[in-house]
Parts: C-alpha cells; structure tokens; sequence
C-alpha cells in the first residue's frame, strides 16, 4: 500500500474546513459585496458599478442619522462598559480570597450567556412603566409617576453595558492576574503611592487588554441588532435596524449590502486605529 | 470606610449583572397575567401553559437538533483542519489558518446577510439546514482556533510511537490523536452548542417555517411582557447555563488538573 505524499495528505485534512469557508463565507461576502454596487430599479435587480447606494448615505438624512446613532451608542457603551468593569475585575484580582476567586468569575459572567433575545427581554421587564425600577422607587417614594425608561437610548444602552461589563471584567481579569505581582511591589517599595502605582505601572501594563476587551465591545455592539430592537423603542434607528428594515419591507438588498459593508469599514477604521495596543491572539 | 468600598462596589456590580436574570426567574413564576411586581405566587401554571405549547416545543426541537448538528460538523471540520495544519507542511499555511478565523471578525448580522442573498440567487429554500450552514461558519473559527492551540508536541511524540508501531494514519487519529485532545474537543463541542442554542439574527434570517427558540421567542415579544415568555427564558437560560457548568467542571477543571 503506497502513502500518499505528505503534503497531499495534509491537504486532504484543511480541505473540508477551506471549502467550507469559501463556499459559505467568502463567496457570499464578495456577492454581497457586488451587489452594493447593483441596483434597484422598480423591484427589478440591476447589476453593475454603480456607488448610488453609497452616495444614498450622504444624501438622504435618515441613513446618516442611522451612522451616527450607531457610533455614539456604541462610543458611549464602550467607554462606560471598561470604567465600569476595570474596578469589578481588579476587586476580583486583588481583593477577593484567591481560592474564591474563580467562583466569583464564574457568578461575574453567568448571565453572559443568556440568549441576546431573552437578555434585552429581561431588561424590558426591569425598565418597562411597571416594571420592577419604577414600582420600586414609586414604594419608597423617591418618584410619585413613573420614570420613561424602557424604549429609550438609555435603557439600548443599560442593555448594552450590562453584557459587555461581563465580557471585559473577563478580559480584565486575565490581563491583570498575568501581572507578576513584584511589579506592584516594586513601585511600593520606591515609595509610589497606591494610586502612582496604578497610574504608572498597571495601567500602562493593563492597556493592551484594555484595547483588547473595548475593540470586541466596539464590534459586537455595533454590529447588534436585537438589543436596539427591542430596547429603543423606534424613536430612533441604528445602522442593523436600518439594514433590516430594508431587507423586509421593501427588500432593498443592494442598500442593506452597501450599509453592511459601511459597517465593516467602521469595524476596519477602528481596527487600524487601535491595531498598536491590540493583542487579538491573547484572548 | 475605604476598606469596605471594594465589597460595596461588588455587591452593586453584582445586583446590576443578576437584576435582569432574577426579575425574568422569579416572575416565572408569578400568578397573575402580567410579569411585573407585586409578586404573587409562586405558580407553575406558565411553566405547563409553554410545555404544553406545539410551536414552543417543535421550535425547542429544531433549536436542540441545529444546535447539535452545527457544533458536531463544526468540531469536526476544525479538528481535521487543526490537525492536517499541525502536523503537515502546508504551501501557505498562514493564510489558510487567517480565512479559517476570518469569519470572527465579521459581525453575525453581515454572515447571515451574505448567505441569505446567495441562498436566494440559487433558488434553495430556507430551512433549518440553511440556518445549520450559517451555525458553522461562525463556530468553525472557534473550535478550529481551541483545538489547533493544544495541538502539542506532547501528542506529536505519542503519535510518532503509534505509526512506529505500525498504526496506520486513521488508527493514529482516531486511537491516539482524538482520546488526547478529548478536552479541547468537548470544549470546542459545549461552546459551539451553547453559541448555536443562544444565536438569533442568523436563524431568523435563514429560516423560514420551521423556526429555532430565539426567533419563536422574538415572535411572541410582540405581544409585549408576559409570564410566558419569562417561563421560555428562564428554560432556555438553565439549558445554557447547564451547558456551560459542564463545560467548566467536567473541561477546565480536568485541563488544570
């Protein structure tokens, strides 16, 4: 019996895995990438060359607004998320008793796995009219009517930040438990104080996991269509809800592919401008 | 005072994480009609109202079937993939390994976009093998990069042994390769189903009358907050949640050990 050559065979294990990516996740890319640049005309699909849909996106206001509301809801997610998590991860580093310390993890990030769809669901419960905030406030009677909470920016964004606490406080975490501790020691013993120490030697040591953790936030949330959907209300629309809506009601495709591909340029844009901290093969 | 604002931060940041979870539990539980305080209750009626519900069940079915299926063909296309990458010189092995992650960086909404357009091009109907499909695009980067990480010489060495012991190529794999890795690959396993049963944009763009519990879930949010849906979430929470217990005592605390 002769063996096939090494590399041949080699070949014949990445084979199934390669086409698969190529036939479901490339080519689909590069159509949808051409059909950007068709257009519709009627209900009729017309392809070619044409950047209508992307020069749609100055012209008419509504898509703009759409780019911006993103961008500010998911700029405000992110910085909020890390202040928030950076505390909850170092007080789970340093102050919980190390054999405790992989229990609380654990508590920290259970409800990361909730379905997306039943997360934003259990939020609307706790922010509607008579959900559990108001009836809660209304008993000790800090208000006396309800507080609008649900379908709003605020309760997208209270969504948002709630799942995305969970995954930087993990992302946080490991950073901080690599940090061999006589760095710390080191600083003490030249005299920094607790929060020169911080300011200057974990923090600096922390960023790239910093970078890390916020970059994923940036392109999870940006990339979200569930939370907004069912947390905003319709006030106001961002970019995944727009490609949505052009996908149902008037099944624009070549307009939800130009919007998507916006998308990923943003992704792009921040990717390179964060590239220098990033440490994408720590995660 | 400042010694004890550590653990004052840690019991908000954890009322804040729990809030949302606790309010979808306990009110499961509720009696009356409507999911909000005063609790009344506790009841199970919600609980039999789901069970007993065709859609619901047939969807929980689908979601367990594509969720399975997905995660097995995915574990099983990122093993031989990390293992022909791991143990033989491939002509652009850095590339091949970058398309297999790629599809990572691309957000769910823009992966099952791509697939619906194509799908609709071919003509092929959507239904829960489409939907299958775009589950392992997006988990075959992960139980690819999980498994091909502890691909190590330790096992390299112990295949060698095998072969020179006359073991042919499938007996290497399936003897000695597969039973060393058999934490990697479970964990590849558990997250991949865990992912699949959770994941909604690309099952409710891809399917169409046979539907997984995400989108049946999103279906009957329209008709606003109900004790029924807290009962369904709170199900489709344990089953996560059981799956990621396993994946914690039975994976990583083995690999520690």
């Amino acid at each position: 019996m002769s063996r096939p050559a090494p590399r041949l065979q080699g070949a014949g294990f990445v084979a199934p895995a390669l086409l698969w990516t190529l036939a479901f996740f490339v080519v689909p890319f590069l159509v949808m990438g051409a059909m950007s640049l068709a257009t519709l005309e009627g209900r009729t699909l017309v392809w070619g060359l044409s950047l209508a849909n992307y020069t749609e996106l100055t012209e008419k206001a509504y898509l703009w607004r759409a780019v911006m509301v993103s961008m500010e809801i998911t700029l405000t997610v992110t910085v909020v998320s890390v202040v928030l998590a950076y505390p909850l991860a170092w007080i789970i580093a340093f102050r919980v008793p190390q054999r405790w310390q992989r229990l609380a993890l654990l508590l920290a990030i259970l409800p990361f796995w909730t379905s997306y769809v039943v997360r934003s669901y259990a939020w609307l419960l706790v922010l509607a009219r008579e959900g559990v905030v108001n009836q809660t406030l209304m008993s000790l009677g800090l208000i006396s009517e309800p507080v609008t909470l649900a379908n709003t920016r605020f309760a997208t964004v209270t969504g948002f930040v709630h799942f995305f606490v969970m995954l930087l406080t993990l992302t946080i975490y490991a950073n901080l438990v690599q940090l061999s501790p006589n760095y710390r020691r080191a600083a003490m013993d030249l005299g920094a104080s607790a929060f020169q120490t911080f300011r200057h030697v974990i923090l600096p040591l922390t960023l790239p996991g910093i970078v890390t953790g916020a970059f994923l936030t940036f392109v999870l949330c940006i990339g979200d269509y569930v939370t907004p959907q069912i947390l905003g209300g319709n006030t106001e629309l961002t970019v995944p809800q727009v490609i949505m809506v052009q996908l149902g009601r008037r099944a624009d495709f070549p307009l939800a592919s130009a919007l998507a591909i916006v998308l990923m340029a943003i992704v792009t844009l921040v990717y390179i401008l964060s590239a220098r901290w990033l440490r994408l093969d720590r995660i | 005072m400042m010694r004890l604002l550590p653990w004052a931060y840690l019991i908000v940041a954890f009322v804040f994480i729990y809030l949302p979870v606790a309010s979808l539990v306990l009110f499961s539980f509720q009696d009356g009609g409507l999911p909000v305080p005063p609790f009344e209750g506790p009841s199970l009626r919600w609980y039999a109202d789901i069970l007993s519900d065709g859609d619901v069940m047939a969807a929980l079915g689908n979601s367990l079937l594509v969720a399975a299926g997905s995660a097995a063909l995915a574990c099983a296309l990122g093993f031989l993939a990390a293992y022909g990458l791991a143990r033989h010189v491939l002509p652009g092995s850095a590339l091949i390994r970058g398309l297999l992650i790629a599809p990572l960086t691309v957000s769910y909404l823009i992966v099952g976009l791509g697939l619906l357009i194509v799908i609709q091009r071919t003509g092929l109907g959507l239904s829960l093998m489409t939907a299958g499909i775009g589950h392992v695009v997006i988990n075959l980067p992960l139980c690819f990069a999980i498994i091909y990480a502890s691909m190590g010489a330790q096992q390299q060495n112990a295949e060698r042994a095998a072969r020179d012991l006359g073991a042919d190529e499938f007996r290497v794999i399936t003897l000695v390769t597969i039973p060393m890795l058999a934490p990697a690959i479970a964990a590849a396993f558990f997250l991949s189903v865990t992912l699949s049963w959770d994941e909604f944009i690309i099952s409710f763009l891809l399917t169409r009358f046979d539907v997984t519990l995400p989108v049946e879930i999103w279906s009957m949010l329209r008709s606003g907050l109900s004790p029924r849906l807290n009962a369904i979430g709170s199900l489709v929470f344990l089953v996560s949640v059981t799956a990621v217990l396993i994946l914690e005592i039975f994976v990583f605390r083995k690999n520690r050990s």
